[in-house]
């Protein structure tokens, strides 16, 4: 790593944002997040330049509702949940996922969705349900999987569908005009799929700047100063520090897939509420995977356990030290919302990188 | 399952629900073994239980594990391993190609720490999983009278030294797992390391404290030494040796390569005066050849683990909460 060249972006950051009132840059994805706190770029950072965190970390932004319903399916007998690793400790209304295994649910971590057809295979005598969250990262994964189901004529083998599109995520936050957000330092791993022709609306529409970038140091850091130099000389262009794996348009067979098994729909997110074409919906001839139809489960109404900031935190509306709860009642052995809990959630991040006594 | 991942959650269960009901003086400094007299003669004996999946993984199996983690508990206690039990719980239907391959691993890493299998004890029981097979060893190893190890002799000043490159174990072991399998040329770096420790303890330096990171990574055992002197760690994370595979095979799987597990390598504490006889006294060994001073202690409230990035930032170190999980996206 040239630190040379990193102290050198640093320093021209601090000159291009002396005396000026603070740039509030979004960071949509959670690995980005992680990434800024673990490689140490958060804190070389001048204090005019804001990271917030957004509402892009998978297991964070899954409705309260939907939990519940995860964790009452859990408990039917002949049922088995297969999900990835960071749902298992969500806490629900009373217990987590974690909570329902221990006491005899059967509950797997999976890696894809594919292993969770695998299991249905090796277990016929199972109802296998794998929890389907996510962003265009996962989706494209869980509809080709429901197409090898079809093929293979799978029967027990069914998804609790509530994956989430990023740009209305995006465009939602910004039309509500509650959080002041400058630009967006935009998903390095849901570009490869999208690619960077998505942001255009929102750097048009919205007058945004929004710039891709992977996960290295060096790269986060260069789309932080290409989005102050944007907003310092008041454009608003889509610009691509990650060309070696995000193209202007992506991946078009991830998407083609996608789009095969899935509609747009509305979803519901975490404190955010009710976004129209923001999720995405089983087309009805793959509606005989969907578990909420088929084993009849009722994903209730959102809402927050007792002091969680998650949905504000998950929005940029707060910081997660502003928590009442952050690393008091609220710690990763003890977590209280989704963003302690997951490795991608911010407080977690918060909790394990920077200093907090 | 968190409870197991040797991170935060183990550390409360051992001393909530465990430790206050068998308190004593032998178990209650919770080191890697215990030390007894025996007329006079001053013995370490510890104990681990084995379970790993899958049984066999790229550069070793349970058997090997088995050996060494036992061995390396008593070496780190400045103990010289000595005799070993060996207690086997076999599932039904396991393999017996897989068992005599276990057993031919447990008899070659034997000899290459030096030490005898004294006796043993074997049960089959029902098939209760996908691998079936537990090893729980014991080991005992007479103490050296010529060392001092001792977390409360370390002072401001004090180096960190690793013995070699991180996180190879547990990447290797994920890798392997039928779920997660990916390709790739890393293998688990589980060793016997009473020789390259020797070989320290022998070079004369004053040691302090050498500890093996298991699970729990070196971050665990950073975090330990923190919580156990109330110092302050500075660490230097382009100084911690890593092989770049190793280093994007955990950027891959969104993991912090400081809480990967590692079966071959030792955390040590040295004044820093006595820091580069000891990096010598290791990189002469075949097994600490990249051996580095990665850090010290300063005075410094409240006591941290801070590590300076490769990109020159700053960020805090702490022993992971359970078990660290790949990412989603």
């Amino acid at each position: 790593m040239d630190r040379q060249k990193i102290r050198n972006i640093v320093e021209q950051l601090q000159q291009a944002t002396r005396d000026r009132p603070p740039i509030r840059l979004m960071e949509v994805c959670g690995t980005h997040t992680v990434s800024l706190f673990r490689s140490g770029i958060k804190s070389l950072l001048p204090a005019a330049v804001r990271l917030i965190s957004g509402p892009g970390c998978p297991v964070c932004v899954t409705s309260q509702g939907y939990i519940d319903a995860a964790c009452e399916l859990s408990t039917r007998p002949g049922v088995s949940i297969c999900t990835y690793g960071d749902m298992v400790r969500v806490p629900g209304r009373s217990e987590s996922l974690a909570d329902h295994r221990g006491a005899g649910a059967q509950v797997k971590v999976v890696y894809s969705a594919r292993d969770a057809l695998q299991f249905a295979r090796e277990h016929a005598d199972r109802q296998v349900v794998f929890l389907a969250v996510g962003f265009e990262t996962t989706t494209p994964s869980t509809a080709a999987t429901i197409l090898a189901a079809d093929r293979a004529g799978v029967e027990n083998f069914f998804v609790l569908p509530a994956h989430k599109l990023v740009v209305p995520a995006m465009t939602a936050l910004l039309s509500s005009g509650e959080v002041p957000i400058d630009g967006f330092l935009c998903p390095g791993h849901v570009s490869v799929v999208l690619g960077c022709g998505a942001y255009r609306p929102i750097a048009e529409k919205y007058h945004k700047p929004c710039v891709v970038a992977g996960f290295e140091p060096m790269q986060m850091l260069e789309g932080i100063a290409r989005l102050v130099r944007q907003v310092a000389e008041g454009q608003a262009l889509v610009e691509n520090v990650y060309p070696i794996a995000v193209s202007e348009d992506g991946n078009p067979k991830a998407r083609e897939i996608m789009d095969r098994v899935f509609e747009p729909g509305a979803a519901t997110w975490r404190a955010m509420g009710t976004i129209p074409e923001s999720g995405s919906i089983l087309r009805a001839p793959y509606r005989r995977f969907d578990a909420a139809e088929r084993l009849d489960v009722t994903i209730g109404p959102d809402y927050e356990p007792a002091g969680c900031q998650c949905g504000q935190v998950i929005q940029g509306k707060a910081d997660p030290a502003d928590c009442p709860l952050f690393a008091k009642a609220c710690t990763p052995t003890r977590p209280v919302g989704p963003c302690m809990v997951s490795s991608e959630g911010s407080c977690a991040a918060h909790y394990k990188y920077a200093r907090h006594t | 399952m968190a409870h197991g991942g040797g991170g935060e959650l183990t550390r409360q269960l051992v001393r909530d629900r465990i430790v206050p009901k068998l308190a004593n003086p032998l178990l209650v400094p919770l080191t890697d073994g215990a030390v007894v007299d025996f007329a006079g003669r001053r013995v370490c004996m510890t104990t681990d239980a084995y379970v790993v999946q899958p049984l066999v993984f790229p550069g070793g199996d349970i058997g090997r594990l088995a050996v060494c983690g036992t061995v390396n508990d008593l070496a780190v206690m400045g103990a010289v391993p000595n005799a070993l039990s060996l207690a086997l719980v076999i599932e039904e239907g396991l393999p017996m190609s897989t068992l005599d391959l276990v057993i031919d691993s447990i008899a070659a890493a034997a000899g290459e720490a030096n030490v005898v299998i004294a006796t043993g004890d074997t049960k089959v029981v029902e098939r209760r999983g996908e691998d079936g097979l537990t090893i729980t060893t014991a080991g005992i190893g007479r103490m050296r009278d010529d060392v001092r190890l001792a977390v409360n002799r370390i002072a401001p000043g004090d180096v960190v030294l690793i013995t070699g490159t991180i996180a190879e174990h547990g990447l290797a072991v994920m890798s392997a797992r039928e779920s997660l399998a990916f390709e790739t040329s890393l293998r688990s770096d589980v060793a016997a390391l009473n020789g390259l420790i020797a070989a320290m303890l022998d070079s004369g330096a004053d040691v302090k404290f050498l500890r093996d990171p298991t699970r729990g990574g070196l971050a665990g055992v950073l975090a330990d030494l923190v919580d156990d002197t109330a110092l302050s760690l500075e660490v230097i994370e382009s100084a911690i040796p890593i092989k770049p595979i190793a280093l994007h095979a955990a950027e891959m799987l969104g993991l912090d390569p400081l809480t990967v597990a590692n079966e071959g390598k030792c955390v040590v504490v040295v004044a820093a005066g006595d820091a580069d006889r000891v990096l010598q006294a290791c990189r002469r060994h075949p097994l600490g050849a990249s051996a580095a001073a990665i850090g010290r202690f300063v005075r410094a409230d409240p006591p941290l683990v801070e590590l300076i990035t490769r990109a020159g930032g700053r960020r805090i170190v702490q022993r992971p909460y359970g078990e660290e999980l790949p990412r989603i996206c």
